[in-house]
């Protein structure tokens, strides 16, 4: 197994994979605690229109969906925060007119098709280094803002009505988290691919609160657990020729299942 | 001149344009123990997310000790109904009290030796500090409710507002609670929101009767037809029994 990461491009890999581990294993418990996974698939999909303004304009696609992300999700935090009841609609909508923006801008720039899937189904073995600089930054940020706001996402994430009455200012709290969530999609874009960026967001996380008893605990254990997730896939993708997206995801959904089947014999032999 | 440590002027709050609260004028004094009374859907849970600044109202406003709801904010302790909680959520009963402590202003949000103190001697007053490693989830709904209560107290507040506080617990703990409010009273105003005046009695000084609007009786000089104004059911009014009229004598019998 070892010699499958002797090379570069495998090294530079596995580091875009530890660092988008950080940024979702912690950004993904936040998502999975108040329940928004529904908004996140929204802006990873709509993102897409950024990339194809970014290929279209012929700029780095990058930077097209960071901007584009970023945009959807204040749009998607406002609509969110004035009218919960309906913001499932307009998420819905957005989610599909991103994707729509960026197949039409995709075909009107001929010539960048190939790139395309890599897009939608990653291509964590052809990270360039300014992505992997980009990636490390993003961490950094989330670090920083999680670490010094935790116990406000906490009371948050709980119960946002005790936290307003504290004084918590829950709506740029929402605005922020809303941010980050931008910037991790589009980090995990690369890896897995917008397709499947909300199972990576939002499985390990999945698992990991069963087992958790703090959110602190729930975060440094999808951070583990997304990494672990990734190296296996990676391995996995590079020995068999597969589609790393796709190779990673298994193994998160693997691991899915064997909690489910691990928490109904513990209750089981608890009750018994 | 005293400020009030609650006043409210006009205030009217729509639910989808159905109107929930309309022109409710309020005035609490400082060391009140004021209960708000009202049949289901009158408004009651409402005018204390109001009152806290988790709602604001389309037209009126609302002041704590002369201060907007958000100045207010480490001023004011909020046990709300037991039932909205996400009971998967991984947090231990100690971090749900120490919660309490968010409201404090000008300082960072980390938690200080002294809060962890103070949050410890309220889960023991509450009974629940041997559970504080517990998940929230993994408690009983009584538990759950004693332990929102701690997060409460945790705020130290000069001003306690409780949302149908002793709806799941059992008659022991409501007693002792009612007790350490009486006790909390002495320092603190107090506002419960309940349908269960029964229990109340002994230890409120003033009544509002809410449906919509707000009838306000300071010296406990509730008519029944004021009753019946807020309650517009008769029957409801009925079916309770004697019990606001218990609540009513005794009240004006301490007056006096």
């Amino acid at each position: 197994m070892l010699d499958a990461f002797q090379s570069e491009f495998m090294r530079n890999a596995l580091l875009a994979g530890l660092l988008a581990s950080v940024a979702c294993g912690i950004i993904g418990t936040l998502v999975v605690v108040n329940r928004i996974v529904f908004i996140s698939g929204g802006i990873a999909h709509a993102a897409y229109g950024g990339i194809g303004l970014a290929i279209f304009f012929g700029i780095a696609p990058l930077a097209g969906a960071v901007g584009f992300a970023l945009v959807i999700a204040m749009i998607m935090s406002a609509v969110t925060l004035k009218n919960k009841q309906r913001a499932d609609t307009v998420v819905g909508v957005m989610w599909a007119f991103g994707m729509a923006l960026g197949i039409i801008l995709v075909d009107l720039s001929s010539g960048y098709n190939v790139d395309l899937m890599s897009y939608l189904f990653g291509s964590i073995l052809a990270v360039p280094r300014a992505d992997i600089v980009m990636m490390a930054l993003v961490d950094l940020g989330v670090l920083v803002i999680v670490g010094s706001l935790y116990n406000s996402f906490l009371a948050m994430s709980f119960d946002e009505e005790f936290a307003k009455a504290m004084g918590v200012r829950v709506a740029v709290l929402y605005y922020v988290l809303l941010g980050m969530i931008a910037l991790s999609v589009i980090m995990l874009i690369r890896i897995v691919g917008l397709v499947l960026v909300i199972a990576l967001l939002t499985i390990p996380p999945f698992i990991a609160e069963k087992f958790c008893r703090s959110l602190k605990a729930m975060m440094i254990t999808s951070v583990f657990l997304n990494f672990f997730v990734s190296l296996v896939g990676l391995w996995f993708s590079y020995r068999f020729n597969l589609t790393s997206g796709a190779t990673i995801i298994m193994v998160a959904a693997a691991f899915f299942f064997a909690s489910l089947v691990y928490e109904r014999v513990r209750n089981h032999l608890g009750g018994a | 001149m005293p400020v009030s440590a609650i006043e409210l002027h006009n205030i009217s709050f729509f639910y989808n344009s159905d109107p929930i609260l309309t022109d409710v004028n309020l005035s609490v004094q400082e060391q009140d123990f004021l209960a708000i009374i009202g049949p289901n859907g009158s408004g009651k849970t409402t005018l204390l997310k109001i009152i806290l600044g988790i709602l604001k109202p389309a037209q009126g406003t609302v002041r704590a000790f002369g201060k907007t709801p958000m100045e207010a904010a480490g001023l004011l302790g909020y046990v709300p109904q037991n039932t909205g909680l996400n009971k998967d959520f991984p947090i231990s009963v100690q971090d749900v009290a120490l919660m309490g402590r968010l409201g404090r202003r000008g300082r960072d949000r980390r938690y200080t030796p002294d809060d962890r103190a103070l949050a410890r001697r309220v889960l023991e007053q509450v009974g629940m500090w041997e559970y504080r490693d517990r998940p929230i989830g993994k408690l009983s709904g009584g538990q759950r409710q004693r332990v929102l209560i701690a997060r409460a107290l945790t705020v130290e507040p000069k001003i306690l507002l409780m949302d149908e506080p002793t709806a799941s617990v059992d008659a022991q703990f409501q007693t002792d609670l009612y007790d350490l409010l009486k006790e909390l009273n002495t320092a603190i105003t107090i506002v419960v929101v309940s349908h269960d005046m029964s229990v109340l009695s002994g230890y409120i000084n003033s009544v509002a009767c809410l449906n919509r609007t707000l009838y306000h009786h300071e010296s406990g000089e509730i008519t029944e037809e004021v009753l019946h104004s807020a309650y517009q059911c008769p029957v409801d009014l009925i079916a309770h029994g004697g019990v606001p009229h218990r609540v009513l004598r005794k009240h004006d019998h301490e007056d006096c």
